[in-house]
Parts: structure tokens; C-alpha cells; sequence
């Protein structure tokens, strides 16, 4: 139980630096914050006091497995997540050109 | 048939590898390769209806659901997409000429048929974590999308949405963890089946972060704020898309699917969700009255107008599901239209703002009388399209006893035939300025696809019985099966 709660926490702490945050790097440690706990919490749904590897023919039959779906959710979340992570810098890097800061408070050019 | 299901995955993939390689063999392959998958794909989407109701499934790599992926097309993704396909062969036609402006062609096309990719695989996903992995490769090449023109506006406009759309996959992402949690499967059929009775804690819980990270996609009103700023900087054919097929795609279809077919509707839920439609049909409407921004100004109309489709949806009766699912195929079509037709106004006249235009109506006739279509379709005229959708949606209203909710989708079509009204007022009337008397219509391959759209919505307008029973009754046929198996 006291995984879960430090997921959720882990994902508010990541709520709460994209939400509050002014400077852009931050924003982009929360978003990766918040894609840990995840991926935490997949991890730990998939986990079985006193499992074993899930892997096919390695154990005995009777052995108790380790739940392996959410470990490859977890995977595919990673991939997805480096892939959010690489697009968000890139665009922070173009953005720190444009505008010379990473303050998103100095970046009012949309209004309305 | 089956067969034909994963080519909608794997078709656009395929060209979104193959156009950043063969590009530098000729410079016109990249537009002529997209367009030749569209338009497969609309006729493939297109021919599937010629055998029936459709319900085909496809077990990938042959492990059986629901151990396995499978992709399923139901009436309701079947509706989708017909629209997705449509829209995105035209749009394709369109961004022949409009990218002529811009450099880097062949990554607009790739990036494009990603989103393509997409869109299909959140329509053909028999499970929710393929929903999931899809709706994020679809997201992630509109970020970039959004960001294309690489000025500062486009740059800020795509962090927005960026920051926002993956909170909400996040969100979405945690939401699904609980649910397997709770069910031990991912799989929508077996979904249903295996939810456990009780636990309401954590059913109150999935339903809410659901709601929250779906509403995002959707645009649902209090989580809107992306939208216009991302809808408005895009290149014109990408806000059609956004606006047409995408948020409809990730948001509401979504939306559909687990509300209906995974947790089913509350009464609360479908109060919410009532409410939420609502709120965006009159917020967004009155926030679209104020804008001097063309683009802008149809940004929070596509508010407002999915308020409409998710009140319809949120009715939970036939009637109601049938008026949403109408509205949302006739908006797919009035809405890309009219940012196609921004488009042409901004590709002439190098200007949206409203403010700085007029006059045109002498200058660009082709883009006159399809803005006009449109404009009298989505404000629900007869005897356009969007008439009859709207009217099924307010009947629906007032079937269950809902009278301010009906009220409210009347004073919210009212709102919207005002800001078209000012669109054409200062766009098309009045005196044309000094330095716009030089101007050209746009050239035909821009304005073909316009076209065939506006005459759409006259036909869908004109045969709409045909249209409901071929094209809407199946998706809500396919939708309340599962309402009445539960």
C-alpha cells in the first residue's frame, strides 16, 4: 500500500512542477517525474509477494509468477515517455533561441 | 475482409518512413505518395460499407484476444473512420499548393500521415493500452505539427499543448494502471464483463481521470486552454485536421468507448458530461464572439461546437447518441472547411485579422460561397447539415424532460450564427482596403477540396435520411449494444 501512496505522491510532486513552475527546464523534470510514477506504479501492480520471473519454462509449473503485462506497459510507457521528453527540449531549446530565457512568464505572444 | 484492417495501421506508416527516404528523388513525390494512401484509405473506409454492417476484428500476429492485440471496426469506429479518411485525403489535396510557403515539405507529410497512423489505430484498437500507444503517437506528431512554422508564436502555441496533452496522457495512463488493477485485462470486451461489482472508490476514481485526461483531448470547457492557441498557429491544413478529426478522435470517440463500452454511464457521469457540454457550447461560443482572429475565432466555435457533440452523447439515448454522432461527422466537415477557407483568405491576403479584411466577397468568389455554406451549416440552418444534427440533439434535450439543456443548445446556435455573421460582415462585405485590391482567388487545387466539402454539407443536408441510415444508425446500433448487454 505504501508504494501506491508514494506513486501518487511522486505524481503530484510532478503536478504540481508542471503547474507552478515558471522556468521551462523544470516543467520538463516534472513531466518526467510524473512518467516515473507511472511507471512505477505499473511496475508495482505487476509485482507478487514471493514471485518469480515470468519467463516462460524457466520456473517450475507450480511457481508463483510475477504478473509480466504491466512490466511491458511499462516499457512501451518508458519508450513513449522518451519520446515526449526528447520533443519537449527540442522545442525548449528552439524556444530559448527565439526568446533568449527559459521563463515561460516572458512568453506572452498568444493572447485571447 | 478482416485482412484489410491492419493496412489502415500499417498504410500511413509506411509513407511516413518511406517520404523523408524517396524525397530527394523528386520534389512533388512526397505530396503525390500521401495523397495516393488517403485516398486509399477513404476508399478502402469507404467500400467496407458496401458489404453490410460492419463488425470485423483482426487478431495481430494471430495470438487471440483477449491475451492478444486485436483490432476491432464497429459501426462506431467504421463512422469515424469514413470521416478521418475523408478529411485528410482532401486536406492532403489542399496542402498541395498552401505548402508551397513553407520548407521541410517532406516532414509536414510525414508527420501528417503519422498523425494518420494515429487516428486509425485509436479507431481499430480492441484494447486500451493500444488506444493509449496510439493516441500518443498521434499527439506527439500534432505537437510538432503545431510547431512547424518555428516562429515564437508557433513555438509557444505547441509547448502549451504539449505540456497540457501530456499531463493528459499521464493522467490517462494512470487512469488505465487502476483499471487493469481492478479487472486483470486491458481488452475492451472483456472489460465490461470482468468490472467488478462494488469498489466504488476506485471506479470514482478511474471515471475521473478518464474524464479529466480525455476531456483535455477533447477540449471540454474548463480544460480548453490549449486549444485555440494550438488551432490558431498550426499551418492551416494541420487546424483543419485538429479541428476536424483529431479532437474528436482522441477526445470524444475515447470518451464514447470507455464511458459507454468499459465503465458504463452513470446518471452522474452523464450529468457531468451534460454539464461540461454545455459549458463549452456557451463558453466557447461567447469567447468566439470576441475574437478579431479568423483562425482564432473558429478555434473556440470548434469548442463549442464539440460542447454540442458531447451533450448529445452524454443524453445516454438513442436519440441523443444519434444527434451527437450526426453533429460530430457534419462538424468534421463544416469545421475543416472553415479552416481551409482561412487558409485561402490568409494564403491571398497574408492576413486573418478580421479587422484588416473586407470586401472579398468580388475577389475570391469560390471562397465566398464555400465560407457561406459552411457558416450557414454549422449555425444550423436548413436545409444545410448541420440543421438537422443540431435539431436531433436539442429533440433529444427535450425527450428526456431536459429543458435547459435544450435551451441552452438554442441560445448556443444562436451565439454561433452571430459570430459567423460578423465572420462574413467583416471578411466578405463592406469596403475592401486599399492594399488588398491586388488579391487572387486561390488556384484549384486549393480550391477543389473547398469545394467538394461545401457540396457535402448541402448533400448530407438535402439526403440526411439516406445518411442516417447508411452511415449513423449503425455507430449508434453499435454503441447501445453494448448498453443493453450490460
Amino acid at each position: 500500500m505504501i508504494v501506491y501512496l508514494a506513486c501518487v505522491l511522486l505524481l503530484s510532486i510532478g503536478i504540481y512542477c508542471v503547474a507552478v513552475k515558471k522556468n521551462l527546464i523544470k516543467m520538463v523534470i516534472g513531466i518526467i517525474i510524473m512518467e516515473y510514477a507511472v511507471n512505477l506504479f505499473l511496475v508495482c501492480l505487476g509485482y507478487r509477494t514471493g514471485g518469480v520471473d515470468p519467463i516462460l519454462g524457466a520456473n517450475g509449473p507450480a511457481a508463483r509468477l510475477m504478473d509480466p503485462l504491466p512490466q511491458a506497459m511499462a516499457l512501451i510507457a518508458i519508450i513513449l515517455g522518451l519520446a515526449t521528453t526528447l520533443l519537449t527540449v527540442a522545442l525548449a531549446l528552439q524556444i530559448y533561441k527565439k526568446y533568449g530565457t527559459f521563463d515561460i512568464t516572458k512568453m506572452r505572444e498568444l493572447k485571447g | 475482409m478482416s485482412k484489410l484492417l491492419p493496412l489502415f495501421i500499417a498504410g500511413p506508416l509506411l509513407g511516413a518512413v518511406l517520404i523523408p527516404l524517396i524525397a530527394r528523388l523528386n520534389r512533388r513525390l512526397p505530396e503525390w505518395l500521401a495523397l495516393l494512401i488517403t485516398l486509399c484509405l477513404l476508399g478502402a473506409a469507404g467500400g467496407l460499407y458496401f458489404r453490410g454492417p460492419a463488425y470485423l476484428t483482426y487478431a495481430v500476429g494471430g495470438h487471440l484476444p483477449p491475451l492478444g492485440i486485436n483490432l476491432v471496426l464497429d459501426g462506431l469506429s467504421h463512422l469515424l473512420l469514413l470521416t478521418v479518411s475523408l478529411v485528410t485525403s482532401l486536406v492532403v489535396i489542399y496542402s498541395m499548393t498552401y505548402l508551397e510557403q513553407y520548407t521541410g515539405k517532406r516532414w509536414f507529410y510525414a508527420l501528417y500521415l503519422m498523425i494518420l497512423t494515429g487516428m486509425n489505430g485509436v479507431l481499430l484498437a480492441g484494447d486500451i493500452f493500444t488506444l493509449f500507444v496510439f493516441l500518443e503517437i498521434a499527439a506527439l506528431a500534432t505537437y510538432t505539427l503545431v510547431a512547424f512554422g518555428v516562429e515564437k508564436k508557433e513555438l509557444e502555441a505547441a509547448l502549451r499543448y504539449l505540456m497540457i496533452g501530456t499531463v493528459a496522457s499521464i493522467l490517462i495512463l494512470f487512469g488505465i494502471g487502476l483499471l487493469y488493477g481492478l479487472t486483470g485485462t486491458l481488452n475492451f470486451a472483456d472489460l465490461s464483463r470482468s468490472l467488478p461489482e462494488g469498489a466504488p472508490y476506485a471506479k470514482i476514481l478511474i471515471s475521473v481521470l478518464f474524464l479529466v485526461g480525455f476531456g483535455m483531448k477533447a477540449a471540454l470547457v474548463p480544460f480548453h486552454a490549449w486549444l485555440p492557441d494550438a488551432h490558431t498557429s498550426a499551418p492551416a491544413p494541420v487546424s483543419a485536421t485538429l479541428s476536424g478529426v483529431l479532437i474528436k478522435v482522441l477526445g470524444v470517440y475515447a470518451l464514447i468507448r470507455i464511458f459507454y463500452n468499459v465503465l458504463g454511464l452513470s446518471p452522474v457521469i452523464s450529468g457531468i458530461l451534460s454539464f461540461l457540454g454545455v459549458l463549452s457550447i456557451l463558453a466557447g461560443g461567447l469567447l468566439a464572439l470576441g475574437q478579431g482572429d479568423l483562425k482564432r475565432l473558429l478555434a473556440y466555435s470548434s469548442i463549442s461546437q464539440v460542447g454540442y457533440i458531447i451533450l448529445g452523447v452524454s443524453l445516454g439515448s438513442p436519440l441523443g447518441l444519434l444527434g451527437g454522432l450526426f453533429h460530430l461527422f457534419n462538424h468534421a466537415l463544416f469545421k475543416s472547411l472553415l479552416f481551409l477557407d482561412a487558409g485561402a483568405i490568409e494564403y491571398s491576403t497574408g492576413t486573418r485579422n478580421l479587422k484588416e479584411l473586407g470586401g472579398l466577397k468580388e475577389k475570391m468568389p469560390w471562397t465566398y460561397v464555400t465560407t457561406l455554406t459552411a457558416s450557414l451549416s454549422i449555425s444550423g440552418l436548413p436545409p444545410f447539415n448541420g440543421f438537422w444534427s443540431k435539431l436531433l440533439i436539442i429533440f433529444a434535450c427535450i425527450q428526456l424532460g431536459r429543458l435547459w439543456l435544450a435551451a441552452a443548445a438554442i441560445l448556443g446556435s444562436i451565439l454561433t450564427l452571430a459570430y459567423f455573421l460578423k465572420v462574413q460582415k467583416y471578411a466578405f462585405f463592406e469596403k475592401l482596403p486599399d492594399k488588398l485590391v491586388d488579391i487572387r482567388e486561390v488556384p484549384w487545387s486549393m480550391r477543389l477540396p473547398m469545394v467538394l466539402l461545401a457540396l457535402l454539407c448541402l448533400a448530407i443536408g438535402l439526403v440526411f435520411p439516406l445518411m442516417v441510415n447508411v452511415f449513423i444508425n449503425p455507430a449508434v446500433a453499435a454503441v447501445t449494444a453494448y448498453l443493453g448487454g450490460r
